[in-house]
């Protein structure tokens, strides 16, 4: 606890529709899909075809680059369809579930007693290899590589974000495996970040095996990329991976009881949810299953959190590492005098040309609304720099990627980042700027130049 | 939108107009497409609306002044103190200005966004609510709109617009006019307004209380005979001088509000204040002038330039170090130049002009440092 790492710069977006901590229901989806794109990096080669039969484990896909990383179905049951788009690129594989559930079995093992060549094969096999994220760029991991070491936040700062105690507090046994195995993998050790606050009252302070280390702040605090910049910064050539929480709990249980079990409590929040709550499910199940959470109107359904989540919308799937949906009212409706009002007492805003400072307690109901139009840049770095503590000028990083700079960019910091990290500078950016857009426009220049 | 405006409609030359216009009335139902789903309801009109309330107390004080300063000038030391026929003497004088300054920014503003495709940025809103309050209230229209176009044009479009520009577009049109037409924008002919038919009292002058500075301190003290020179005549500002530049204490409210949204920056201005401070201390010492330090402050155009035009955050510098060496530059700078420089008593414009020079560059140092620094933490980790 000595060496908490307090962090200064932030903010916490106070957002309505928190989920109440109860598991409401469990959703045993009928039809899940496996979408590549949860993927970043994964250039998908089919393994199936319609009709085939699949248990949970059995694989799906298997990227081109590395054929041996694998994503296999979190299901058992037959391949119903295979959702192409444009181009014929792979979208999406439906499968349909059997009303038995049937897993691959991997074997129960004790990470702590094989080898790293072990731990990587069932790590392969499994499917559970892609749950792992390569820093830099945020890509799936090169079982070629030995990284500098593996970092897990174990809280979760984002708007709404579902509490971690209450989501995987049971799970301390299957965390404790998984981080044994991931130690395997790396000589620099499982870094395990906390938050100072319930330091003592969270299970996982108990970890063993892993470096622990204690953050207190606002939000992005619980990101993982601002945490490693303070505890080791990635520098040029460099890598290290990433696993969130809930991955590793998914790998222990992978350890523990040889079978592929993604089965999680996903947070159903947001502004626009009826009696937000939990349910418990699979990734890749349909938003029609919780359909009954989506209040009326034109509402947007976002799987992860509000500031780097993706819209899936109603026809849409929970992602694979998202243990979240957010559900938002489109804000397509216009605001006679909106900016030009003293006072707009249902509106937050972060700067002081509103007065919601003065109100530190309130929560708003956010919509999507935009609140301006796209200009350029005009406020200085500095007013971005105060929602990001990472040892980087924000907006000298934004202009190099829209300029495309590779030496710019690698000096000031894009191997530190995901656009995730800088969401909170898109949300404040008042000449409303897609800045993580940007950022990833750059990062996947920087992956085509540096191949 | 009507549909005749849209791309490929007949009247599309009016897009950015209309598109302006209607975000003007209300705030768009455009919604975030990508990236973060929500967003913060600040926008860039907001902060603009913000900056342009801070100035009004200067504005309103200059319109009085300007009536006030007639009076004095004509009536002499005894002239009446009517607040109400003062004001509006000198609101119809700096209407005008008011009216030349927007027509001609904001219609060559909406022209280029209608070029590029752009929607209109807001940024024009502070400039052409600044450029009436820093010049001479009888400088004449026709110099002022050549001012202002040769401003916007080429200090600010032919960059790509606000955000782009490399100079404070306010200023540039003052240094335009102070470039091509020296004859009115110093010396003694157009700091009062005059009405036709109308004179200087025996023994009064037209000039400001700055261009008696580098003469030290009993010239200012000897001023005219209609306007008291003490430090409180300075400070509330019932002196002549550009028409919103005089009082600082109405200057001192805008910062306030400034200050208080967070919408400018707090380093700028104490360290501009520090820069002045220092050179007008070390003048004070090398006996450079007799000038104390302190009146530099509540002289000519350096309070309102270090409030409203150093603050800038496009020409300003963008990294907080950055700041604290940009603002002292900014202050240093238009002392040196007012004790050094007898043809040109007002240093600000061009402190602040060579400030914003000057930012990139102290930027760029300073981002450089940070990312030696890095790289050197980094070899030894």
């Amino acid at each position: 606890m000595s060496n908490n790492i307090d962090l200064k710069k932030g903010l916490n977006i106070p957002i309505k529709g928190s989920a109440r901590p109860v598991v409401c229901k469990t959703v045993v989806p009928d039809t899940v899909a496996v979408v590549p794109s949860d993927f970043k990096g994964l250039v998908p080669r089919l393994l199936v075809k319609e009709g085939d039969r699949v248990l949970a484990g059995s694989p799906v896909l298997a990227d081109k680059k590395n054929p041996d990383i694998l994503v296999t179905s979190p299901v058992s049951g037959t391949v119903k369809e295979i959702v192409r788009g444009e181009k014929r690129k792979l979208l999406e594989v439906l499968i349909g579930t059997d009303s038995e559930q049937e897993y691959l079995d991997f074997g129960c093992k004790r990470p702590e007693s094989l080898s790293t060549d072990e731990v990587r094969t069932v790590l392969l096999q499994s499917g559970l290899w892609a749950a792992i994220v390569q820093r830099p760029y945020g890509i799936l991991a090169d079982p070629a590589l030995k990284p500098k070491a593996i970092f897990i936040s174990a809280f979760n700062t984002a708007p709404l974000a579902p509490d971690t105690e209450f989501v995987l507090g049971d799970e301390f046994a299957a965390v404790q495996a998984g981080v044994n195995a991931l130690s395997k993998l790396t000589d620099g050790g499982v870094h395990v970040s906390l938050k100072s606050d319930n330091y003592s009252s969270t299970p996982f302070h108990k970890l063993e095996n892993a470096i622990l280390h204690t953050f207190s702040g606002k939000h992005p605090a619980g990101n993982v990329g601002v945490q490693i910049s303070h505890i080791a910064p990635i520098r040029k050539d460099e890598t290290v991976w990433t696993v969130s929480l809930l991955m590793a709990a998914a790998i222990g249980k992978l350890f523990l009881k040889g079978k592929y079990d993604l089965c999680r409590k996903v947070a159903v929040c947001g502004p626009a949810a009826v009696d937000p709550a939990y349910v418990e499910t699979l990734p890749g199940m349909p938003v029609k299953e919780i359909v009954s959470f989506i209040g009326e109107g034109d509402i947007r359904v976002v799987s992860g959190d509000v500031l780097s989540g993706r819209c899936v919308g109603k026809d849409g799937y929970l992602g694979f590492f998202d243990n979240q949906v957010t559900l938002l009212k489109e804000g397509a409706d216009t605001e006679l005098f909106g900016w030009a009002k003293p006072f707009r007492f249902n509106q937050f805003s972060a700067s002081r040309s509103y007065f919601s400072w003065l109100l530190p307690k309130k929560q708003y109901g956010m919509d999507t609304n935009l609140h301006g139009g796209p200009r350029a840049f005009v406020m200085s770095d500095s007013y971005y720099a105060g929602v990001l503590p990472m040892d980087i000028y924000p907006l000298y990083l934004v202009k190099a990627c829209l300029a495309g700079d590779i030496d710019k960019m690698e000096q000031l910091g894009i191997y530190e980042v995901l656009p995730e990290d800088l969401a909170l500078c898109e949300y404040i950016d008042p000449s409303k700027n897609y800045i993580q857009d940007i950022v990833q426009h750059g990062i996947d220049l920087m992956i085509q130049e540096m191949a | 939108m009507n549909k005749i405006f849209e791309k490929g409609g007949k009247l599309y030359f009016l897009h950015s107009t209309i598109d302006a216009f209607e975000t003007f009335l209300k705030v768009p139902g455009t919604v975030a497409k990508k990236g973060a789903h929500i967003r913060d309801s600040v926008d860039l009109k907001r902060i603009m609306i913000i900056a342009v309330i801070s100035v009004i107390p200067a504005a309103l004080f200059g319109m009085w002044n300007v009536g006030y300063q007639h009076a004095l000038a004509v009536q002499g030391p005894g002239a009446p103190l009517d607040i109400w026929s003062n004001f509006w003497f000198g609101f119809l004088k700096v209407l005008p200005l008011y009216i030349v300054a927007y027509g001609v920014g904001l219609f060559i503003e909406f022209a280029s966004a209608q070029i590029r495709g752009e929607e209109v940025n807001e940024g024009y809103l502070m400039s052409g609510m600044l450029i009436p309050l820093i010049v001479p209230v009888d400088v004449p229209l026709w110099m002022l709109a050549i001012a202002v176009a040769f401003a916007v044009l080429f200090g600010k479009e032919v960059f790509g617009g606000t955000g782009m520009n490399i100079w404070n577009p306010a200023l540039l049109t003052r240094a335009f006019l102070f470039f091509s037409y020296p004859d009115h924008m110093s010396g003694s002919g157009s700091w009062i307004a005059l009405r036709k038919g109308e004179n200087l009292l025996d023994g009064a002058t037209g000039a400001t209380p700055l261009s008696f500075v580098g003469d030290g301190m009993d010239a200012l003290t000897g001023a005219g005979v209609q306007y008291g020179t003490s430090f409180w005549d300075l400070f509330v500002g019932t002196v002549p001088g550009s028409v919103g530049e005089t009082s600082a204490i109405a200057i001192l409210l805008g910062a306030i509000i400034l200050l208080w949204t967070g919408v400018a920056s707090w380093k700028i201005m104490v360290s501009s204040v520090a820069g002045a401070l220092l050179v007008g201390w070390l003048g004070n010492v090398c006996g450079a002038t007799d000038v104390p330090a302190l009146t530099q402050l509540v002289l000519g155009g350096f309070a309102f330039g270090t409030v409203f035009m150093a603050t800038d955050p496009v020409t300003s510098a963008q990294t907080e170090p950055g700041k604290w060496i940009y603002g002292f530059l900014v202050g240093a700078i238009c002392v040196v130049v007012r004790l050094f420089n007898p043809g040109y008593a007002e240093g600000m414009m061009l402190a602040i002009l060579l400030g914003n020079t000057f930012a990139p560059l102290i930027d760029w140092c300073v981002v450089n440092r940070h990312l030696a620094r890095k790289a050197r933490k980094a070899r030894i980790a």
